[in-house]
Order: structure tokens, then sequence, then C-alpha cells
């Protein structure tokens, strides 16, 4: 019998995923997809409770989370390059610029 | 049986594809391997009824948003890798200690603070809840809809206007 607890903890470990890339990795194209693995977490987090409630509204707040993901991938890419264009470079530790 | 079968399965192949994303080598096989997990969200999807949410997931994220950083992968030509020097200020092993401590975090949560939420409104969940969708997205949620689709627009006029060269 699979409950909402089993996905909880998919989604949990699939989030702590996306953490460990953002936290270890150095290239910041791979930081971003990190950042895609985090919100899918929180969609299978949305569409689990939604089955197991009965309750569409939870599908609906999934379709926004997806808006959001695809303007942060847009933007996100966008000021890469921009960014490589001036410095030749996605790592990560030499985006030091605004750093105080 | 065949839902915990199924859900074991997906779960295992969703994780699987996840470590491979974050630790590959190359940034192309990292792309690819997340456009494998996302697939395989999407087949959690459809045994959770959200045929909807399924089609969406691989039209938006395999089909829309994957191609978008093969692209920029590829556009950007990297002579130097940027895992090949590092900073020594950097610190690898506290990013993992803070990663696990999420984990335990998330997980104790989960385990200890869930009570059933009292939900009202959306009116059960159909097998065929793809009108149903609609109908809350149009009706109840219009102006969060709305809003979403400006976030559209300026979203996609910030990327034109941060990738060209000059306006």
């Amino acid at each position: 019998m699979i409950t909402i607890t089993h996905y909880m903890v998919l989604s949990a470990a699939l989030f702590t995923l996306g953490v460990i890339g953002v936290m270890t990795r150095r290239n910041i194209i791979i930081i971003l997809m990190s950042i895609e693995l985090m919100l899918n977490a929180v969609n299978i987090n949305f569409i689990a409770f939604s089955y197991h409630l009965q309750n569409a509204i939870g599908q609906v707040f999934a379709v926004f989370v997806i808006v959001v993901a695809a303007a942060e991938a847009a933007v996100g890419l966008g000021i890469i390059l921009a960014f490589y264009r001036n410095k030749e470079t996605v790592n990560i530790d030499e985006m030091s610029l605004m750093r105080w | 049986m065949v839902e915990a079968v199924a859900f074991y399965s997906l779960a295992a192949l969703i994780l699987g594809f996840g470590v491979l994303v974050v630790t590959a080598k190359s940034t192309v096989h990292s792309v690819l391997f997340l456009v494998a997990d996302f697939l395989c969200v999407a087949a959690l999807y459809v045994t959770l009824q959200a045929q909807f949410l399924a089609v969406i997931q691989v039209m938006v994220y395999a089909g829309g948003i994957v191609v978008l950083y093969l692209f920029v992968v590829m556009l950007v030509n990297l002579k130097r890798p940027p895992e090949a020097h590092s900073d020594p200020r950097r610190m690898g092993r506290l990013g993992l200690v803070m990663a696990a401590a999420v984990m335990v975090e998330l997980v104790a949560i989960f385990a200890l603070g869930w009570s059933k939420p009292e939900v009202t409104g959306g009116g059960g969940l159909s097998p065929n809840n793809v009108e149903q969708l609609g109908r809350l997205l149009y009706q109840d949620y219009l102006i969060p809809f709305e809003v979403a689709s400006v976030l559209l627009l300026v979203a996609m006029i910030g990327a034109i206007v941060l990738a060209k060269r000059e306006l």
C-alpha cells in the first residue's frame, strides 16, 4: 500500500538532490538544472496531495509552479548568456562581481 | 500491488536519474539525464490521476525548458571547464552536510508534523479530471491565471533584453 508518506519521502529525497547540486557544483548551468529538480519535487508533493485528498486544487498550483519554472529558466539562461559574453566563463566561483 | 510496483520502480528511476544529473561530468549528459528524469516524473503523474499535468510536464519541461538548456550549453563553448580550478575559499563538504541537514529536516517534518488538513472547494477528483481542472483555472483561479500569463510575458521580454547584444 502506497501512502502519502511514500510520496513525501520521494519528494524530500529529490529536493535534497537539488540542494546537493546547488551546494557542490561549480557550473552555473548545472546549478540551474538542480533548481528545476527542486521545483519538480515540489510538484510531486502537490499532485500526491491532490490525489490523496481527492481535490483538484493541488493540480492548479502545480500548473503555476510549472509557469514559474519556465520563466525562471528563460531569465536565468539569459543572464548566463550575458555573463558569458563578458567574462567567458560559467564558473560560479568567478562570478564575484557583486560579492561584498 | 501494481500500484506499489509502479511507484517503487518510478521512484528508483527518478532518484537515479537525479543523481546522474547532479554528478555527470559533461554538461550535455547532465541535460539528457534531466530529460529522462522529467519523463519519469510525468509517468508518476499519470499514476496519480493527473493526466493533464503529465502532458504539460512532457511538453513544457522535456520539450521546452530542456531544449533551452541544450541551446545554452552549446552556445557557451567552454575552453576552461568550470570544474578544473576552484576557489580556495570554497567549502564543498559543508555543502553536503547542509544538504543532509535539509533532508533530515524535511523527513522529520513529514513524519512527525502531518495531520489531515481541512480542504474546502475543488469538489472531489474524478478519474478524468481535465475538464475539472480547466473549470478551476478559468473560474476560481482566473486572476492568478492572468497574473501567471503576465509573468510569462515579462520573462519573455526580459530574456530577450538580457540575451541581445545591444538594443
